[in-house]
């Protein structure tokens, strides 16, 4: 038990990630991909004569399980499996952040930063409501997001996947490395 | 659930569910297999372990995505690779020998078609990627884990993802 509540390493976690794609595959034939249940929200509660919802979502209510079960799992982890350590992270991004007034290094993410307190600032605005809008419309605009193209596609050898996926990692550097940094001064 | 009755095949309306649902990477592969609804639960089995260990891998900690993009770590790069490899391993064999589901269908892949959209898109979700420190998988294991502020960047995504649909005619793709 305790060394399950320690933080994972990264083969242990990508493995278990990997084998979500023959899992699902195997269970009913479904394509690991979890963006779409965005869409299929859409599709089933604001459809609004939009061709791009006009679709029967009910045929992908399994994938509505599945994050259901992504949930439950990061609650499970998070009450039986709690690491009571601090959280480690590069000493150079903490210098930076602390730079920005950003100094609870606390859970998943700093609270300065993402809490219900910090979406009157305007930077957690921005981060909060603006990256979240981005990461839906982009993902759509895409075809698809980690688990759909970096995933999925690049485990079926589908090259537009890794185009998707390289941009992905382009819009990260440029966000992580030059507009964020800005961002954190508002 | 057990009531929805597919399109006739070949009819218009299959046809154009096709065409809609295609567009996607996923979506096309369907059952013809009419299940009650509790036969869904077994991917919620899946889905689980698959929470569990998003969490305690800390791939739903937006201190390892900055770390990603500042090439301040090797962890988010070894998960990613190591799952490719083993979901390319998985979907050889499957195709090879040509396996089937546990109900006895053929496991059946389609090849994405390139478009624009996947440099554009995939730009752009790189960037909230970034800011958010999710990705859509990690936004519902953050909201598990009691992180319910982030409910909100939940919401903003199904608003971009509900926007994009409503301007997908006049992008270029």
């Amino acid at each position: 038990m305790e060394l399950l509540s320690q933080p994972w390493p990264w083969w242990a976690a990508g493995m278990i990630i990997g084998l979500t794609v023959p899992a699902l595959l195997l269970l009913g034939n479904k394509h690991f991909g979890i963006s779409s249940n965005l869409r299929h929200v859409c599709a089933a509660c604001f459809p609004a004569s939009i061709k791009f919802f006009q679709y029967d979502w009910k045929k992908e209510l399994w994938n509505f399980f599945f994050i259901g079960g992504i949930l439950g799992g990061a609650a499970l982890a998070t009450v039986l499996l709690h690491d009571p350590g601090p959280v480690q992270i590069h000493p150079g991004l903490a210098n930076d952040l602390a730079a920005a007034g950003v100094t609870h290094i606390d859970g998943l993410a700093p609270a300065e930063l993402f809490s219900w307190e910090s979406l009157l600032s305007l930077r957690g605005l921005i981060l909060m409501v603006g990256g979240g809008f981005i990461v839906g419309f982009g993902a759509r605009y895409a075809g698809g997001c980690t688990s759909g193209h970096a995933i999925m596609g690049l485990s079926n050898l589908q090259w537009p996947s890794l185009v998707a996926t390289i941009f992905f990692l382009v819009g990260g550097f440029l966000m992580a490395n030059f507009i964020l940094p800005f961002i954190l001064t508002l | 659930m057990g009531t929805i009755q597919p399109p006739p095949p070949g009819s218009a309306a299959e046809q154009a569910d096709f065409e809609v649902r295609s567009l996607d990477t996923i979506c096309v592969n369907e059952s013809q297999l009419q299940h009650p609804w509790w036969y869904n639960l077994k991917y919620t089995a899946v889905g689980i372990v698959f929470g569990i260990a998003f969490v305690k891998a800390e791939i739903v900690s937006w201190y390892r995505i900055q770390e990603m993009f500042r090439l301040a770590s090797f962890h988010m790069y070894g998960v990613i690779g190591t799952a490719v490899v083993i979901g390319a391993v998985s979907v050889f064999l499957i195709k090879k020998f040509r396996a089937r589901t546990m109900y006895g269908e053929l496991v059946t892949f389609h090849d994405k078609t390139f478009n624009k959209g996947q440099i554009y898109g995939g730009l752009l979700f790189g960037l909230g990627w970034a800011m958010t420190g999710a990705c859509p998988g990690p936004l519902f294991a953050q909201i598990g884990t009691g992180a319910l502020a982030v409910t909100v960047t939940l919401l903003s995504a199904i608003a971009g993802t509900w926007v994009y649909g409503y301007l997908r005619e006049r992008l270029p793709h």
